[in-house]
């Protein structure tokens, strides 16, 4: 499929369908999710703020998501030196940037009521927002340098050094949380989740994945009329 | 091998010798230090309780200093692309460039990383750990950050974007190096942090200078 796609002209075929109903799928998909997270039943220990959740955790889900998005497109456009991979790392990071910073708004609004305080020090909440500025550090090296096969090139190497570190600084920060606070208490959230929250938080998570998914295209999309737009003027100049 | 003798015998030399070497990194490590009581209050069980960890925070800025010039210098002047064309593969030209940076930069903070820590009010035990600590994690501090200098090579905004880029892959470092600092200080076992920290040190000494030779290859073609 990568192979079939990595044509240009074919994956600007392929998407000219595919974004739109991806779109619609989505908007399907996180309708009902919303809708479902509206009436569900409050939670007997948190209440009417347990809602936050449905968007909280997919968006953390994305969030990584498309981190290993743009490690793999990085990787292709290294490797292969395809320019439609240098689009698609151009094109993901800021929904991937938007997702974590999604993700970091709703859990300090979730955070407020339930912990009594917009933020915490927390490993996981500190190794987002560590994902998140790698995220930016991604895309003001890509908007620092003019050339823009550099740009892409340099960029891609950043993500992939990213996605080597990340695992260490999501086991560092781990580790450091244990050092200074074991026992997490907010960890106190009760028994397995119910089927009644379970469809909402699936039904979001997928329809986020959609979202993105089509997201991705448009933007890819975009890239390339941009490039055709630009190779145009080109020719019209000399 | 010879050759990455030389290049390294020439990158000691351009450290030491340009614009104040390593003094200059010192003293902004010193005046972000001296912020510190100033920022929190003089009182010295508040200033103890956090001087070990601020002196990390200090080393982690401070070895940002020189990085902008790592690669930069070469780059302009022409260097680079004769390093690149010549017998030394850029891989162990990056090398050089990263234990150089470690030598003149990281070894001096170390050891100016006791007495800060100390003047700041830490206690005179952990002397010994301060310095080995800072000591190791430069050698990560350097080759982590010559991975942003590198990257950054032909974009216009040189120093602030390679402290954007750099300062998130700091955490593991910072974290470890403090941690053991820490550890030591609460009467716990102090060695895993510091196992840790040097393995994060070599490891980004084995891997970084592939990722220095790919950035500095992408800026040159």
């Amino acid at each position: 499929m990568f192979q079939a796609l990595a044509n240009p002209q074919r994956f600007m075929d392929f998407s000219r369908w595919a974004a739109p109903i991806l779109g619609i799928i989505a908007v399907i998909l996180v309708a009902m999710g919303l809708w479902l997270t509206f009436t569900v039943p409050e939670d007997y220990q948190q209440g009417d703020t347990v809602r936050i959740m449905f968007i909280h955790v997919p968006a953390a889900y994305m969030a990584m998501f498309c981190y290993a998005c743009l490690g793999g497109a990085s990787f292709m456009g290294l490797v292969f030196r395809h320019s439609l991979a240098d689009a698609a790392g151009r094109a993901c990071a800021p929904l991937g940037a938007g997702f974590t910073f999604l993700a970091l708004v709703t859990g300090s609004l979730w955070g407020r009521p339930m912990w009594g305080t917009w933020w915490v020090w927390d490993a996981r909440m500190t190794s987002v927002l560590v994902l998140l500025l790698l995220y930016i550090g991604y895309m003001a090296l890509q908007a620092a340098i003019d050339d823009e096969v550099k740009a892409a090139r340099a960029a891609s190497i950043l993500a992939l050094v990213g996605l080597i570190n990340l695992p260490i600084i999501k086991f560092s920060v781990d580790w450091w949380n244990t050092l200074h606070q074991p026992a997490s208490v907010f960890r106190a959230g009760g028994p397995t989740m119910p089927p009644d929250y379970l469809w909402p938080l699936a039904l979001m998570a997928i329809g986020y994945m959609a979202l993105f998914g089509s997201l991705w295209m448009v933007r890819v999309r975009s890239e390339v009329w941009r490039k055709r737009a630009n190779g145009l003027a080109l020719q019209a100049a000399g | 091998m010879n050759g990455f003798w030389v290049m390294l015998r020439r990158e000691m030399a351009m450290a030491w010798g340009r614009g104040g070497g390593p003094l200059l990194a010192l003293t902004f490590f010193v005046a972000t230090a001296t912020l510190l009581p100033l920022a929190v209050g003089a009182s010295p069980a508040r200033l103890a309780a956090v001087a070990p960890g601020s002196a990390w925070l200090a080393l982690a800025l401070a070895s940002l200093l020189s990085l902008e010039r790592l690669f930069e210098r070469d780059y302009e002047d022409g260097t680079l692309d004769l390093l690149a064309l010549g017998p030394v593969p850029l891989e162990a030209v990056a090398f050089a460039k990263g234990l150089a940076q470690w030598l003149t930069n990281g070894a001096p903070l170390a050891l100016a990383a006791p007495v800060v820590a100390v003047a700041l009010g830490a206690d005179l035990r952990l002397v010994p750990l301060i310095f080995i600590s800072a000591l190791i994690g430069g050698l990560g501090l350097a080759f982590t950050g010559g991975i942003g200098a590198a990257l950054s090579l032909g974009s216009k905004r040189g120093g602030v974007l390679i402290a954007v880029l750099v300062l998130p892959l700091f955490a593991p470092p910072v974290i470890f190096g403090a941690g053991a600092i820490e550890a030591f200080a609460g009467g716990l076992d102090w060695h895993p942090a510091l196992g840790l920290l040097s393995a994060y040190g070599l490891a980004a000494a084995a891997l970084g200078p592939f990722a220095m030779a790919a950035a500095c290859r992408n800026a040159l073609s």
